[in-house]
């Protein structure tokens, strides 16, 4: 397996007002191809931190950030970016706002009409096709996150980055698209980086969970290898006593090993 | 409120929501009473019709209340009498200082839409750049703090000496005033674009075209129209005070021209006509800021 996402001591640090911050330290981490990676920790911890240095969105301070072996230097479109609040351009149709990302990366190369079909095989793909002309206030929350995984889809990126990008739809729509994204990046065999504050969701969805320690100086505290067999089915993996296993590995982290801060508590 | 009976009504258990006793008492008084379609929009219509109509004859009735009262004030029956004369012939012309009422509002309106236009043209763009250059944005502020607050007649010496004729002058005056609104707004509009949107632009990659064609200026559109709104009412305001100073054509000379000759009715008409013709104007861009608005 390929190499493809390479954090080697990584450490980020803001400076503030009050002074520097030190948000990420030390962290590193590979990412072979084909991999789901999670990212879970406490709320501030440095998850989105962590996620937009791999995006470009974000220097390091120092140590490095590889992308298939070259310094990530910006963000761009080989690494899409699904955004925490969905992101979409509310003056642009759902089809506008995915063929924005698809004109920019095979516009050079490919006719018009190819471009269309890949928008909207992308819709289909999402199960969107209906709300081709809609704008995203006409929509749903649950079908304007599907459009940004859309976008982000279409652009055939070699790494999906997806910021909590079910942290603010209701259970059942939540689990609906988890199902989705499974079956999508099964089919095209992404390899997706997602942050996520639910242990279900991590264990289902993953290969790797990271688990982040507090912050500040937040690091890698363990990284757990999730081996369920694929394709993973919700209900088979309630009565899974390997599943409950490793949900309670990820629990006991957060909740003993990396107790909420005071703070937040 | 229909709405909001209507998906309370809808609900098997009004009882379980939270609803005051009262207030769920008048939504089943509401149910008991079944309306038809037409009724509903009659009402409806009614409801935004009369008020309005009672307040305009309030208006009138206290005009003429006070027209009895005092001695030269004429009332709302001669003033109606005079303006039917003026306007069976609004576009006469009797040589420079004799023209019909409609030339000389639409001298007026011609001074506004240059003054205004040019404002248009440099003070969005500029506030593009403001938006988006902090450097710029420092150095401009102390000028537009300090320009901005000064009353738009006393730019006009500075016309007259510079443009040496009073049409340009005039011109001139709508434009320095009319250009504030539009420079802050659209700054500030740029300023607010969220960073979500810009994000967006900078993971796609898309280029500095794409991105003020796709975002910015979709964006910052909203803020550019509010802009242009308070522009134009300002720039309508000041025109009758100025063409009041400059003479020529216009209704505000025209308004001087009948203060000389005594004709208080034309005076009292070219109030309702300079309010009136303000209004249209900002309907105007309110339902084309509709148009453009996304939300
Ligand atoms: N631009 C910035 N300037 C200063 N401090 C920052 C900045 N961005 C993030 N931080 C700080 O870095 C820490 C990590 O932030 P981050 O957004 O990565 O947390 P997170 O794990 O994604 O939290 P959440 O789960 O709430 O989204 C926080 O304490 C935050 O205050
Ligand atoms: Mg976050």
């Amino acid at each position: 397996m390929e190499k493809f996402v390479q954090l080697d001591h990584v450490d980020v640090k803001f400076s503030t007002k009050k002074g520097v911050y030190h948000a990420l330290k030390d962290i590193n981490l590979s990412i072979n191809q084909g991999q789901f990676f999670t990212l879970i920790g406490h709320s501030g911890c440095g998850k989105s931190t962590l996620l937009n240095i791999i995006a470009g969105l974000q220097d390091a301070t120092e140590g490095a950030a590889l992308c298939e072996g070259r310094e990530i230097k910006g963000p761009g479109p080989e690494r899409a970016v699904v955004f925490q609040n969905h992101s979409l351009l509310p003056w642009l149709t759902c089809y506008e706002n995915i063929y924005l990302g698809v004109e920019r990366v095979f516009g050079a190369k490919e006719p018009k009409a190819q471009l269309k079909k890949r928008t909207l095989e992308t819709l289909d793909l999402v199960g969107l096709s209906h709300a081709e002309h809609k704008r995203p206030n006409e929509i749903s929350g649950g079908m304007k996150q599907r459009v940004g995984i859309a976008r982000a889809l279409a652009m055939q990126p070699k790494v999906l980055l997806m910021d909590e990008p079910f942290g603010a739809l209701d259970a059942l729509t939540r689990a609906h698209l988890q199902d989705e994204l499974m079956k999508i990046v099964a089919a095209t065999n992404s390899t997706v980086v997602m942050v996520t504050h639910d242990v279900d969701e991590a264990v289902l969805l993953s290969d790797r969970i990271v688990m982040l320690t507090n912050g500040p100086a937040a690091t890698i505290g363990e990284i757990l290898t999730v081996d369920l067999a694929k394709p993973r089915d919700r209900l088979a993996l309630a009565n899974d006593p390997h599943y409950h296993h490793l949900r309670s590995q990820v629990l006991a982290f957060l909740y003993q090993r990396q107790m909420r801060p005071a703070a937040a508590a | 409120m229909s709405a909001v009976y209507g998906t309370l009504a809808s609900q098997p258990n009004t009882e379980a929501v939270n609803v005051p006793p009262t207030q769920s008492e008048s939504v089943k008084t509401k149910m008991n009473i079944p309306k038809s379609a037409l009724q509903e929009k009659l009402a409806d219509g009614f409801r935004w019709f009369i008020p309005p109509v009672l307040g305009i004859m309030a208006f009138i009735a206290l005009w003429a209340l006070i027209a009895q009262s005092t001695d030269n004030l004429p009332g709302p029956l001669p003033t109606w009498e005079s303006a039917k004369v003026l306007f069976a012939d609004p576009f006469y012309n009797k040589g420079p200082n004799d023209q019909g009422i409609g030339w000389n509002i639409l001298y007026s309106l011609y001074r506004v839409g240059i003054g205004f236009g040019l404002a248009a043209l440099i003070g969005i763009p500029l506030g593009f750049m403001i938006g988006r250059f902090k450097f710029l944005a420092a150095m401009t502020a102390p000028i537009i703090s300090i320009l901005r607050p000064v009353s738009p007649l006393a730019w006009l010496p500075i016309g007259l000496l510079v443009l040496h004729k009073a049409e340009p002058a005039s011109i001139w005056v709508i434009y320095i005033s009319s250009i504030w609104p539009m420079i802050l707004n659209t700054a500030v509009g740029v300023r607010q674009v969220p960073q979500d949107y810009l994000n967006v632009a900078r993971v796609l990659n898309l280029s500095e075209w794409k991105v003020f064609t796709r975002i910015l200026f979709p964006a910052v559109l909203p803020h550019v129209l509010t802009g242009v709104r308070l522009a134009i009412g300002i720039a309508w305001l000041v025109i009758v005070a100025a063409e009041m100073l400059t003479g020529g054509v216009g209704i505000g000379f025209w308004v001087w021209d009948e203060w000389n000759n005594l004709n208080v009715e034309h005076i009292i008409i070219a109030i309702f006509v300079v309010g009136i013709i303000g209004l249209l104007l900002e309907q105007g861009l309110i339902w084309i800021a509709k148009r453009f608005s996304y939300e």
